[in-house]
């Protein structure tokens, strides 16, 4: 069954809407200092080039499959869906991918695209640490120097994934400025590669910042769909009707949701952080408290205050702490083809232990955000209904906040919520 | 109005408007009340600026190096807000009316107060132009029928990294004069200006007539008498940036002035400006 999916894996890569403007309805497009622009050009080329080029292709595919693992598999969760009683529960496990979540996809084609272009100094920014030990790995894979961006609140709460950077051969330079979280650390790449644009690529992490990055990093993140669609009609015959995924950037549920847009009876539905409260600060629902404006380089729905300064965000989860999302998210929600709803903190880390012990799967507080949003509508769904949760990372990084949050210490097992 | 630059080599002096240093007494200073600034503004005026850039503090300043990033910190803290910084030029336009005066910002401040309204403000304050840090050419149909209608000057940036076909856009774009960026990189002082520099200024002027001046990184008299050999203006941020930092706001506006009378001054003159260096190198 798998291997029709593996020999396929970027059979989509074909750079889809948008090809010149880098638009997605009126959102998108490329708000940068001019220096970038020629930089941006050369690899909207190189990208064009690269996804047409069938030896690209191959060698992603070959690595997506030995090196990452691909095909990731769509896992029944039969015990969660007898406890909640409504739809069939089905996880695509993103989070068994080599690295622990989605973020290998893009990290694996750009970093092949950066060769290819004969960039030696790859820089990236991370939020979680995730997509920072994916671009680490894929760095030590091909032998480039790599540098990693990360705010100071995040360095303190992802402690395990900076270590991990290190240990890969990665430098990971603290950023103090703001919120010393994922937006400061975007701030602070797009300074680096504003003044080493010559010999740098920048591997950005989400479907986010100027074009062509929305398009790119969608496209390398659109096989978790491709598969879950296939695997969907080989078990069920049919296809789902919802796709659950947290939404940061937005390059999980874009990947997950873009080979359905097609499908008007799949209801893609994503996930935001809900944080601590509804006040501006104190969340990072971009849909709900957030308005259009120009942040590191898109257009898209942004947290801001009445003068146009940017809000601070609060989360859980350092992946979805951020206080703009990715342009083809806002204009999926604008034209309602998905929905987007919120989860706070409290049903986050809920879902969390709901998930470790109903399932023995320990999902990452990003993607508990699509889990707590399974828990609650799950139940209000008919038996025959289908419902998958793109589970886009594991846990294990998160163990120093949950010890915490969730006050787990010494030999107790931790009781059911 | 043009924007003309009498002596040469011109001056344009960018502030972050609402900065008020680090050694102010915030309880004294009422939020939005830009008096340092404009202080400040009106002695760089006397001093020899041609074109004061009236910076609009931005949370995000992803074009700048931490001088101006601490500076837009503590304007944002001040309470600095646009409205302000428009009320600022039209009272700099009222005491210096032969005095240049650019609006400079990142666009999200300006779009969520509205384009159009924008424009009408900035024209109304009397403004000569505007200068979107994060603005390229191919986006800006919206903010140059805006520009154009409310006749208003729409300053653009030449990078190094632009090719021939984009400074040609540029020029025809543009209007007042075309920043060119020194070299690649973000705002901050530096020690040697870049060779870039003279082969961009070179490349701009194939296909403009506008004057033409040079920024980010010039930070004393022998940078500004060198972009005078090819350029027809020297752009200081950062470096008057980073002395209103350390000065008082009863300081300020006499350092500054200080300051930029020095720039024009031949080598070595400034006192100063030599132990400012050699504390660096
Ligand atoms: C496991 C996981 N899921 C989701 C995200 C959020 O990013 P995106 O919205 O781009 O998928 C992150 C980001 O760090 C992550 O680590």
């Amino acid at each position: 069954m798998a291997s029709t999916v593996v020999l396929h894996l970027t059979e989509n890569l074909e750079p889809g809407p948008p090809h010149t403007a880098g638009r997605f309805g009126e959102y998108g497009g490329r708000y940068v200092p001019e220096t970038l622009m020629a930089a941006l050009n050369e690899l909207e080329q190189a990208y064009a080039a690269a996804s047409a080029d069938p030896v690209f292709r191959a060698e992603l595919d070959d690595l997506l499959h030995n090196f990452a693992g691909r095909p990731t598999p769509l896992y029944f969760a039969s015990r969660l869906t007898e406890q909640l009683g409504g739809a069939k529960i089905y996880l695509k496990r993103e989070d068994l991918l080599h690295t622990g979540a989605h973020k290998i996809n893009n990290a694996l084609g750009q970093g092949l695209l950066a060769r290819r272009m004969g960039k030696r100094r790859i820089i990236a920014e991370t939020g979680a640490g995730q997509h920072g030990v994916a671009t680490a790995t894929v760095c030590a894979l091909l032998g480039m120097d790599c540098i990693v961006y990360m705010g100071e609140e995040d360095i303190r709460r992802q402690e395990l994934n900076v270590l991990r950077m290190r240990l890969l051969g990665a430098e990971v330079c603290p950023v103090r400025s703001g919120s010393r979280t994922l937006k400061d650390a975007v701030n602070e790449a797009l300074r680096d590669w504003v003044t080493n644009v010559r010999d740098t690529y920048y591997i950005l992490g989400s479907a986010l910042g100027p074009h062509p990055y929305p398009t790119m990093v969608r496209d390398f993140h659109r096989v978790i769909g491709v598969e879950l669609r296939q695997q969907m009609l080989e078990r069920e015959g049919r296809l789902p009707d919802a796709i659950l995924a947290c939404v940061g950037g937005g390059s999980n549920a874009i990947g997950a949701f873009h080979a359905f847009l097609g499908d008007k009876d799949v209801r893609l539905i994503g996930v935001e952080a809900g944080g601590r409260g509804k006040s501006l600060g104190d969340h990072a629902a971009r849909f709900e408290g957030g308005v259009p404006g120009v942040l590191q380089g898109t257009y898209s729905y942004v947290l801001q205050d009445e003068d146009g300064q940017v809000a601070l965000t609060h989360s859980v989860s350092a992946g979805l702490d951020y206080a703009t999302v990715g342009p083809e998210h806002a204009a999926l929600h604008d034209s309602g083809r998905a929905s987007y709803v919120s989860a706070d903190d409290a049903h986050v880390l809920e879902a969390v232990v709901r998930l470790s012990q109903a399932e023995g799967i320990l999902p990452a507080l990003e993607s508990a955000h699509a889990v707590a949003e399974c828990l609650r509508i799950a139940p209000q769904m008919p038996r025959h209904a289908i419902l998958v949760v793109n589970l886009s990372g594991r846990g294990d990084k998160d163990m120093g906040i949950l010890a915490r949050e969730l006050k787990i210490a010494g030999a107790e097992p931790l009781s059911g919520r | 109005m043009p924007i003309r630059f009498p002596q040469h080599p011109g001056l344009v002096v960018y502030l972050t408007a609402g900065d008020n240093g680090l050694f102010a007494d915030a309880a004294q200073i009422r939020p939005g009340d830009l008096a340092v600034t404009r202080e400040i503004a009106l002695a760089a005026i006397d001093a020899g600026a041609d074109v004061i850039e009236l910076g609009v503090p931005f949370s995000d300043p992803m074009a700048d190096g931490p001088v101006i990033q601490r500076a837009s910190e503590r304007a944002l803290r001040a309470g600095t807000r646009l409205q302000h910084v428009l009320h600022l030029a039209a009272e700099l336009r009222a005491a210096r009316p032969a005095a240049g005066i650019i609006l400079f910002s990142y666009l999200n401040p300006i779009l969520r107060y509205g384009m159009s309204r924008f424009a009408d403000a900035a024209a109304e304050s009397g403004a000569d132009g505007v200068l979107l840090t994060d603005m390229i050419v191919e986006e800006a149909g919206d903010y140059l029928a805006e520009m154009r209608r409310t006749g208003l000057n729409s300053v653009f940036l030449a990078a190094p990294t632009s090719p021939d076909a984009r400074l040609q856009a540029i020029a025809e774009h543009s209007s007042g004069f075309i920043y060119a960026i020194s070299r690649t990189g973000i705002t901050g002082k530096q020690q040697q200006l870049a060779a870039d520099a003279a082969a961009l200024v070179e490349r701009i002027r194939r296909w403009t007539r506008l004057p033409v001046a040079v920024g980010f990184g010039i930070s004393n008299a022998d940078h500004v008498a060198q972009v005078g050999q090819f350029a027809d203006a020297a752009v200081i941020g950062s470096a008057i940036v980073e002395l209103i930092e350390r000065s008082t706001p009863a300081t300020a506006p006499g350092e500054v002035s200080r300051f930029i009378k020095g720039l024009r001054q031949p080598s070595g003159a400034d006192p100063w400006m030599q132990r400012e260096q050699s504390a660096r190198s």
